[in-house]
């Protein structure tokens, strides 16, 4: 990564709560790279979209999956419980403070999941803006 | 046979009274099955059921079930190839019918069958069906037969046995 994209990458995080730590904002300006990457008109991740991605209902994905709420529940400080009944931590930094801290993990949860819900990879605008908002959570 | 009426997890306490452990009992034969869990076997296969023994399904079941884990029991589940043969290799060598093991477990199960699920294979039916009524599967704590730990408590160390 340049110097520059470096900059252009960190005026995206400014705005990150004093919760994330640098794990976190790496994870994230990992995805910022790739957002600008994509697409060069790229202005930053926005917790509402994330929000709004959390809570949809998809008919795109798998029949036993329509929602990241189907495991993780409508509030995101509340523990989880997948098909299989097993308890899943909260998805909230403010609650579970290593969550976003590790890219490889994250992106594989986001690889399978985004892949059961909505029947697509996720793009790197969309984890960002998801992990922007769990972070305020 | 002792009939038991299972009011959801209470089961667990029922489960709880003295024998040996399953797991001891059956893991001391053969190296193949070697009380250490392979960690990332633990960590992979452990995060949204628990990491069930290989023990309980034949090496053709598992060579199945690692290759489609993009679409597994209508979940995506898959792994990075370096991970995913890494687990087949040590679920190949520790299943219920690899060299040196116990095949108890597979009693009764036809050679012309590969069943994906544990909770399909004649033994772990033939154990349920005696002691445990349909109902309680569909208790919201219990959710699904392959939650094996709401039922049995130690299931992760392998202990499953009752007395
Ligand atoms: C079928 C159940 C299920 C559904 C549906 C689901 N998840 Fe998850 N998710 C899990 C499990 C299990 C884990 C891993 C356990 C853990 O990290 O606590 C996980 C972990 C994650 C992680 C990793 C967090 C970290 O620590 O880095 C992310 C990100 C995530 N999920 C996002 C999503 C998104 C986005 C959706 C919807 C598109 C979604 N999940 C839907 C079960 C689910
Ligand atoms: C993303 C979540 C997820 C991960 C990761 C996962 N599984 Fe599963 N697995 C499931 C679901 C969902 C079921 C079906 C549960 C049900 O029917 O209640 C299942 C069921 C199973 C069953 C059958 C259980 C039964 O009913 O007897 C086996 C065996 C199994 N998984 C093996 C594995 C192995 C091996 C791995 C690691 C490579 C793995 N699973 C990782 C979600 C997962
Ligand atoms: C709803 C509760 C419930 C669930 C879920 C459940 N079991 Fe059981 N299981 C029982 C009961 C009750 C018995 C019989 C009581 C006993 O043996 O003490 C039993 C017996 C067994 C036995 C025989 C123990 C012995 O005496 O040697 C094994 C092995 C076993 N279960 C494995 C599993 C596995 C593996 C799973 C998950 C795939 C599972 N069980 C899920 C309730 C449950």
């Amino acid at each position: 990564m340049t110097i520059r994209t470096l900059l252009a990458v960190s005026a995206f995080l400014a705005a990150t709560p004093a919760l994330a730590g640098s794990a976190q904002h790496a994870v994230l300006a990992r995805y910022a790279a790739e957002a600008k990457t994509a697409d060069p008109g790229f202005t930053g991740f926005s917790a509402e979209r994330g929000k709004a991605l959390f809570h949809a209902k998809f008919a795109t994905g798998k029949p036993d999956t329509p929602s990241c709420t189907t495991c993780h529940t409508e509030n995101p400080k509340q523990e989880g419980r997948t098909r299989a009944g097993k308890i899943v931590p909260p998805l909230a930094l403010s609650v579970k403070a290593d969550r976003y801290s590790d890219f490889a993990e994250t992106e594989k949860w986001f690889g399978r999941n985004c892949d059961s819900v909505i029947g697509r990879t996720c793009t790197p605008v969309e984890k960002g803006d998801f992990i922007s908002y769990m972070i305020t959570q | 046979m002792r009939r038991i009426s299972i009011a959801a997890a209470a089961a667990a306490v029922l489960l709880a009274t003295g024998g040996l452990a399953w797991a001891d009992r059956h893991h001391q034969r053969g190296a193949a099955s070697s009380a250490s869990v392979d960690p990332i076997y633990l960590k992979e296969c452990g995060s949204c059921h628990m990491a069930f023994q290989p023990q309980f399904l034949p090496v053709r079941s598992w060579q199945a079930v690692m290759n489609d884990l993009a679409d597994h029991f209508g979940e995506n589940a898959s792994l990075g190839e370096t991970t995913r043969q890494a687990i087949l290799t040590y679920l190949q060598a520790n299943a219920g019918d690899a060299p040196g093991s116990n095949t108890r477990l597979l009693r009764g199960l036809a050679s012309s069958k590969t069943p994906l699920r544990i909770t399909e294979t004649p033994y772990w039916v033939r154990e349920h069906q005696k002691e445990v009524r349909p109902s309680a599967f569909l208790d919201p704590k219990v959710k699904s037969k392959a939650n094996c730990i709401a039922c049995h408590v130690n299931a992760q160390q392998g202990i499953y046995e009752g007395d």
